[in-house]
């Protein structure tokens, strides 16, 4: 048996996968991976399941080690400076940790959440068909909390096939919405300058809500509302006019007018801004959402086909990608549409 | 015959859900026709429905726009609006120990003199009610009430407190509330109860459902101790009664 050993980690860093559903009627906030495609690509670097498990590391550096034999990882998500002893090792690439070996991760660069998935996957007890922590709820496997130095990740022995990387779209520019559910709450000016003007996100923000800085948005009817049903991405306008983004670990339910909500395929892009950096809305209709979500679900499908070897020269993704558009739907927020996504 | 109710609103929540809002504001039609359409739906088996939450006033529907677009889906939550409110026949109704004052209910003495009544008299009417899960949500297993005794009403905390222990009962505006996990919480506590509306590793993992009906009965220290223990050992503490 070889194992993975936390050997330093930084806060916000925990085991996510696909998400917990199923049970947000009874207040249980999904969680999972903040950045799906990038969970994914790592994944798709180690042939797991796309939706697997993996370790979501926040902004600051990590170490592991492999003890007790080699062990295959692959990193996707907030780019960072990384080596096994002193090897440097690339994004979107896996590398293997040798009996003893060291990975060492610096402070992520442009981006927030990278993911380490394990070959293999990680080896845990799923609740509610979930090994994604939820620390206030005290759910999560093999660790109801945030990593901590001294966890232990076990696993079967690196298989001895090549090394592989992915080559990923590069996606910028703004953050889509869809406007509402409550947009009526607010004027079209406020609006226009909702739509019109830079935001940053706040450094306190955090795995539940990131909270924007900008101008002032004001409510036309006040702020309290009668709580209703919240979804990832819903962006609330609070008393003071700053709105917060609910992000993975948000409450169920709250009592904020929500003027606008992050598109599916921006969700990931959105939880990867850094704190500070300037990032617009542009709102879309639904249609256009709906046909992005379609494109962003095939691109997630896409992921297996286009892991390369290591050492290919072979580079002619684009044509890869558009040969496997095709295939049945899957939801790419919704865990029981991916056939075996958690090790049970 | 016309439909004797408003058409709900349908506000996008997004690209995968949809929130159908019968009212703006707390209200008890409202929310039973929140609670008919999620069982309208469910039996309806709608392929594509992913999840839903129904809260005081809306049902957010989860959706998957791959399997049913946003026009037909939205039609068919307005056709099933339609309908009659649900039958209150298979109403589950439970009974609910609670250790009221002391320090299990800190703010019982604050509120009885706030609305100038005796503890024992906000106990006597908070025990009498029947209340109705009206919606679960904030946090797991935090359950909404609605049927509070009108003369219990009083504002929310000016400060909530950050934290409080698990089972708290308390009452804030219009509403009694069940806390199942220790957290913040800005309403006034009563009493304690060791139920547990969430409890891993037991059948059934979450107990209430929103729409079942509640009524408290109210028990002394050393009974609480003692149901602490029992439901720590996985009962379920709180008692199915009949209609």
């Amino acid at each position: 048996m070889s194992t993975l050993v936390v050997s330093q980690i930084g806060p916000a860093s925990s085991v996510q996968d696909g998400g917990r559903f199923g049970a947000q009627r009874y207040g249980l906030t999904p969680s999972g991976a903040m950045d799906k495609l990038a969970l994914a690509a790592a994944n798709s670097l180690v042939g797991n399941e796309l939706m697997a498990a993996a370790i979501e590391i926040g902004p600051f550096g990590a170490t592991f080690v492999a003890k007790g034999g080699a062990v295959r990882v692959a990193l996707s998500g907030a780019p960072r400076p990384a080596d096994v002893a002193k090897r440097p090792v690339e994004m979107n690439t896996s590398v293997t940790l040798s009996d003893g070996e060291k990975l060492t991760l610096g402070f992520a660069r442009g981006g927030s959440f990278s993911y380490l998935a394990i070959e293999g996957g990680i080896a845990g007890e799923p609740m509610f068909d979930s090994l994604s922590v939820n620390a206030r709820a005290g759910l999560g496997s093999p660790y109801p909390r945030p990593l901590q130095s001294g966890d232990v990740f076990e696993t079967a022995p690196a298989s001895e096939t090549p090394e592989m990387r992915i080559e990923l779209p590069r996606t910028s520019g703004a953050i889509r919405v869809v406007m509402g559910p409550q947009d009526d709450e607010f004027s079209d000016e406020m609006k226009a300058l909702f739509l019109g003007s830079d935001w940053t996100v706040s450094a306190t923000s955090d795995r539940m809500g990131y909270r924007l800085e900008g101008p002032v948005i004001r409510h036309l009817h006040g702020h309290n509302i009668v709580s209703d049903g919240t979804v990832e991405g819903s962006i609330q306008v609070p008393g003071n006019g700053s709105p917060i983004v609910l992000m993975s670990d948000r409450g169920t339910s709250g009592g904020y007018p929500k003027i606008a909500t992050v598109i599916t395929a921006d969700y990931g892009r959105l939880a990867q801004t850094p704190a500070g950096t300037p990032f617009r809305f542009q709102a879309v209709s639904m249609a256009e959402a709906q046909a992005e979500l379609r494109r962003y679900r095939d691109l997630l499908r896409s992921l297996p086909d286009r892991v390369r070897e290591l050492t290919s020269s072979e580079f002619d993704v684009d044509a890869l990608f558009t040969a496997n558009v095709a295939g049945h739907a899957v939801s790419a927020t919704d865990v029981t549409t991916w056939p075996g996504v958690t090790p049970d | 015959m016309a439909d004797p109710f408003p058409r709900p609103r349908l506000l996008p929540s997004g690209d995968s859900a949809v929130t159908v809002e019968f009212s703006r504001t707390i209200d008890e039609t409202a929310n039973r026709r929140v609670l008919a359409l999620d069982h309208a739906l469910a039996a309806a088996g709608l392929a594509g429905i992913t999840e839903t939450v129904p809260t005081y006033r809306s049902l957010l529907v989860h959706y998957d726009p791959g399997v049913i677009d946003h026009e037909t889906l939205c039609a068919r939550l307005l056709a099933l609006s339609a309908g009659s409110l649900a039958p209150e026949t298979d109403i589950r109704r439970w009974r609910v120990p609670v250790c009221y004052g002391g320090e299990n209910g800190i703010d019982l003495e604050d509120v009885a003199k706030a609305l100038g009544l005796t503890p024992d008299e906000v106990v006597a009417r908070h025990v009498a009610g029947t209340y109705r899960v009206a919606m679960i949500g904030f946090t797991p297993g935090w359950s909404y009430l609605s049927g509070l005794d009108p003369s219990l009403q009083m504002s929310r905390r000016q400060n909530p407190r950050l934290a409080t222990p698990a089972g708290i009962i308390a009452i804030g505006g219009i509403q009694t509330g069940i806390q199942c996990l220790a957290g913040p919480c800005g309403w006034h506590l009563l009493g304690r109860t060791a139920m547990r509306t969430f409890q891993l590793h037991r059948e059934p993992t979450f107990l209430l459902e929103p729409g079942d009906e509640v009524s408290f009965i109210a028990v002394d220290e050393k009974t609480f101790a003692e149901q602490e223990r029992a439901a720590e050992a996985g009962e379920l503490i709180a008692e199915r009664i009949a209609a």
